[in-house]
């Protein structure tokens, strides 16, 4: 059984069927690539996974536990999705820091709020855990390069620190598959280089993760496994050399040739 | 010497009606704002229709008939009128404060649901999006994360709307309330006395400098760091 297992997603806006039943699986430690043109469906099938759109049908499961389960009314309760969303993690196009809080804040508040509602001697042991937050901040801010950046503010970095940072933030929570959607399309050509970088050492750490993505050069060097989205559907799937060497779908073959 | 003692407590009398007006305006004015604010953001479209009917109304006509329609309509219409309602106990210049007060209190409170309502509306939906990815609550993600935001984007327009409400208060004159500017008329009017319309002039021009450095303060504050 994969790690990740995805049976059957569908998902309409009104009578619009944007995702059209969507099947695919991730192996822990694999970096999935999602490709295609504008209006495919993949932004909605991340939202899908991070429980921003409920899907209408189908299953999610992750290391043998379903998450998501439309026939399931258990899984689709409040507190379910907020228990289950922490599987995942997701970095967005816009970035979306916090204006008003430090680099470091930025990282550190989520999870002190949560340490807030699950630790039960949180009032008591306050200071010792935001200590440890913040020390943990720290070393994350540290592998992105960005360490004497932490008390700044969002509006004093460049797009890319800005993303680099949405990165960091994300991974404090440890999720267990961090998804990008389009995490550089807003960035000039060396911003997107120093961002895809980051990506790309989190691979090697053994991050799984799950990349919507224009650059077709990263999908090809840094994935194990691509898919190609057309119309709602995966139009095709495979290994990077497969999807870019020898493409069978003629969908396929002529977005890599536009 | 005696005059000058006389005017001047005329004067602080109408100081103090004038700011006890603007004050208890801004203290009601302002939760009743944000009640309205987020009843005009209802889910249920019938209220939210009328919230939002009711605050282009307000806003759409002058205070100065709003002001006639709260303090005479109850005595013409249904002869019923607020000097008489036994809650003022025969106090005159009260019943005129309170009515004056009803309608200023509504009328900003318009004006304020419409700056909240914007204030809220504005912040970009990817910062709900980015405290539900993390695992935040709908009361974290608002009080940790969305308010902040929503104060400092209110806070130009709301400095626009106070210093307005300064010089509207002189409006309170046409019900019968004796603030400062009347005051300074009537002392003009029965004793040919001018210097106090200078003094009028001079505080009103004080207090909205004073509010318009405050605002300028908060609004540097909370800007300092971002766009
Ligand atoms: N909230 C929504 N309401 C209605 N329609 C929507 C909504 N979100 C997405 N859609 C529609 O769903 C379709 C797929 O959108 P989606 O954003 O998933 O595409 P995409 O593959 O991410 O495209 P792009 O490459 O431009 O980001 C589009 O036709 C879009 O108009
Ligand atoms: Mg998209």
């Amino acid at each position: 059984m994969a790690f990740l297992e995805v049976k059957n997603l569908t998902k309409s806006f009104g009578d619009t069927r944007v995702l059209k039943g969507i099947d695919f699986d991730l192996n822990s430690g694999e970096v999935l690539s999602i490709i295609g043109s504008s209006g495919s469906g993949k932004t909605t099938l991340l939202r899908c996974l991070n429980f921003l759109e409920t899907a209408d049908g189908g299953s999610i499961s992750v290391d043998g536990k379903a998450v998501f389960d439309a026939g399931d009314p258990l899984l689709s309760s409040h507190k379910a999705i907020r228990h289950n969303r922490i599987n995942f993690g997701l970095v967005f196009q816009s970035f979306n820091l916090f204006p008003q809080y430090s680099v470091l804040r930025n990282l550190t508040l989520a999870a002190a709020l949560k340490a807030s509602e699950e630790n039960p001697d949180y009032k008591k042991r306050k200071k010792e855990i935001n200590a440890e937050l913040d020390e943990r901040a720290l070393r994350l801010l540290d592998r992105i390069g960005l360490k004497e950046k932490k008390d700044s503010f969002p509006c004093e970095l460049s797009g890319g620190q800005q993303q680099r940072v949405a990165i960091a933030r994300a991974l404090m929570l440890t999720p267990r598959i961090l998804c990008f959607d389009e995490p550089t399309s807003a960035l000039d050509p060396e911003l997107t280089k120093e961002v895809l970088r980051v990506i790309k050492d989190l691979r090697t750490e053994g991050n799984t993760m799950i990349v919507v993505t224009h650059e077709m050069d990263f999908a090809r060097d840094a994935s194990d496994k691509v898919i190609f989205m057309a119309n709602g559907i995966i139009e095709e799937s495979g290994t990077p050399d497969k999807i870019f060497g020898s493409p069978e779908s003629p969908l396929l073959t002529s977005f890599l040739n536009q | 010497m005696e005059t000058f003692l006389s005017v001047s407590g005329k004067l602080a009398q109408g100081f103090g009606t004038t700011l006890s007006l603007f004050f208890l305006t801004l203290l009601f004015a302002i939760p009743l704002g944000l009640l309205f604010a987020c009843i005009s953001r209802v889910r249920l479209k019938a209220l939210r229709f009328l919230m939002r009917a009711f605050i282009y109304i307000i806003r759409g006509t002058p205070l100065l008939l709003q002001l006639m329609i709260v303090v005479y309509l109850p005595g013409i219409v249904f002869n019923n009128p607020l000097t008489k309602w036994p809650v003022f106990k025969g106090n005159v210049p009260l019943s005129y404060f309170c009515g004056a007060l009803f309608a200023f209190v509504i009328n900003y409170a318009c004006y304020f649901a419409e700056i909240f309502r914007g204030g809220i509306e504005n912040i970009p939906k990817g910062q709900y999006e980015a405290c539900e990815v993390l695992g935040m609550s709908h009361s974290q993600t608002f009080f940790r994360v969305i308010l902040l935001q929503v104060i400092r984007n209110i806070v130009a327009p709301m400095s626009n709307e106070v210093v307005t409400l300064v010089k509207d208060t002189a409006l309170a004159r046409t019900v019968s309330v004796v603030e400062i500017y009347f005051a300074a008329s009537e002392i003009l009017r029965l004793q040919f006395i001018i210097w106090p319309l200078f003094y009028t002039g001079a505080f009103y021009l004080g207090f909205s400098a004073l509010l318009t450095l405050l605002f300028g303060m908060i609004e540097k504050r909370l800007s300092r760091y971002w766009r």
